[in-house]
């Protein structure tokens, strides 16, 4: 590891993905290309987590379905999601008697799980894995703010958790996306400690592994046909921005945020969609479909998260936030 | 970067950030709490005014208009309504009994997944418990202030 960054030598790649989205998000763009679309956010669960929980068992075995593989062909399964103590990947991963990873980097969990996939199959400890993370409105409004029929407002700074999950299956070889490197981030923390602003938080975070990577490789965003952060919501994506050309690197003309992306209707988003499903479910969906229909060539794709508790919160400390990065090729 | 230049780095940052967050418009916001709280009152006023040509009167004319404005604020809330109100209007639907009625309800059903004891009944005061504590602390202390002055 260079700069923080892992060359991957063999490029293991993405053969086969899977995605569910929730109702709000199958408004949106995104729900022309997700696999599954939910009428109901529920799953026909009869709770919350429970939905959250199958929806990540779905993808998993979505992607698994989609490589035309079974699930004993899977060496590994790297997961993650946001409720406490990683309930709902664990739980998902009960039912495949597969070797499994917990992971947890708040809403940069996708490209966490990608990387250390990655690295596996790279390293030739693996043949297969699968890279999943999902999250759920109703779940992650319950364990980090008030009850879903509590008559509040939201401030404008706010953004809206994602109801969805995706999946990727990373393989040694096969036809798919490569993964060429991996930019594994450090615990940035600029001192915001307002809960409802976490594009503020979390964008500086995503400045300095961006920073890192096209420092410590030599490259130019230029490169890319997209540099994609995971969910900064509008007023962090702007933050993004400004703090990479502070720097002296200029992202304006091909970044997008999957947040800012993600939904259609603006009712109460506000910043956009956020949690770790909205990088999960824009990556396993679109950014994968115009990957493999040739109009995207090579991707950044930098997954940013908060990493604060409700505990630490209420006793006043500020955000730290991390970022990872993975560069995908086709 | 340590101590005191780390602070005042991130101090530059927060105040650069507030900069261009978007506000939160209080003309407008406040318009609508006006509307809809001074609209929960005329129903308290409406049902105190028919429940007085029933012949209630005193306590019993107040408890009862009450009641009906909390049935009335879980009834919304199990429905589904309220949080939509609740969203438009901010304290205009907060502060009335109603939304009183709301923040009790809302945790209860929230978290009948956990069981009647542990979920219902131990989350039901979630919202409301902190309300509850400093209305009977502030009605202690006044009560005190006013005996006293009677002394």
């Amino acid at each position: 590891m260079q700069h923080q960054t892992i060359v991957f030598r063999n490029r293991p790649r993405i053969v086969a993905v899977s995605s569910v989205a929730g109702t709000k998000e199958s408004e949106g763009v995104i729900g022309r290309y997700a696999e599954t679309v939910l009428s109901d956010d529920m799953f026909g669960e009869s709770t919350y987590e429970k939905a959250e929980c199958k929806m990540l068992s779905h993808v998993i075995d979505g992607a698994i379905k989609n490589a035309n593989l079974r699930r004993a062909d899977v060496d590994m399964i790297v997961s993650g999601d946001l409720l406490n103590q990683i309930i709902s990947a664990s739980f998902a991963a009960r039912d495949f008697s597969v070797p499994f990873l917990g992971v947890y980097g708040a809403c940069s969990t996708m490209a966490e799980s990608l990387a250390v996939a990655a690295a596996l199959v790279d390293g030739g400890y693996c043949r297969r894995a699968v890279a999943a993370t999902g999250s759920h409105f109703a779940s992650a409004e319950r364990q980090y703010r008030y009850p879903l029929e509590l008559g509040t407002t939201r401030p404008p700074q706010s953004q809206w958790t994602v109801t969805g999950a995706g999946a990727s299956l990373v393989a040694a070889e096969g036809d798919g996306v490569q993964i060429t490197s991996a930019t594994l981030g450090k615990v940035v923390d600029f001192g915001v400690t307002d809960v409802n602003n976490m594009g503020a938080a979390m964008a500086p975070a995503a400045a300095d592994t961006i920073l890192t990577y096209f420092r410590g490789t030599r490259k130019e965003p230029e490169e890319f046909d997209l540099i994609v952060t995971g969910d900064l919501g509008a007023l962090g994506s702007r933050l993004l921005k400004d703090l990479t050309w502070e720097k002296g690197l200029d992202l304006s003309q091909n970044h997008v945020d999957c947040g800012e992306i993600v939904y259609n209707v603006v009712e109460d988003e506000f910043q956009g969609g956020s949690g770790a499903g909205c990088s999960a479910l824009v990556l396993n969906s679109y950014l994968h479909a115009k990957m493999m229909a040739g109009s995207l060539k090579k991707i950044l794709f930098v997954a940013t998260g908060a990493l604060l508790s409700t505990t630490s919160a209420g006793q006043g400390e500020s955000i730290p936030c991390i970022a990872h990065a993975v560069t995908l090729e086709r | 970067m340590t101590g005191r230049s780390r602070e005042n780095y991130n101090r530059n940052y927060i105040e650069y950030v507030n900069t261009f967050a978007p506000p939160t418009k209080h003309f407008k916001t406040c318009g609508r709490a006006f509307l809809v709280g001074g609209f929960i009152c005329c129903i308290g006023q409406f049902l105190r005014y028919m429940l007085e040509l029933a012949g209630l009167s005193g306590d019993m004319l107040a408890g009862t208009v009450s009641v009906i404005l909390i049935f009335l604020g879980t009834l919304l809330t199990g429905l589904g309504v309220y949080d939509r109100i609740g969203r438009n209007a901010g304290a205009g639907s907060i502060v009335p009994i109603t939304g009183f009625a709301n923040s009790v309800a809302s945790p209860a059903i929230e978290f009948k997944t956990e069981g009647y004891v542990y979920g219902t009944a131990a989350k039901m005061f979630n919202v409301a418990g902190p309300i509850i504590v400093f209305g009977v602390s502030a009605g202690a202390a006044v009560g005190l202030v006013y005996w006293l002055l009677g002394l």
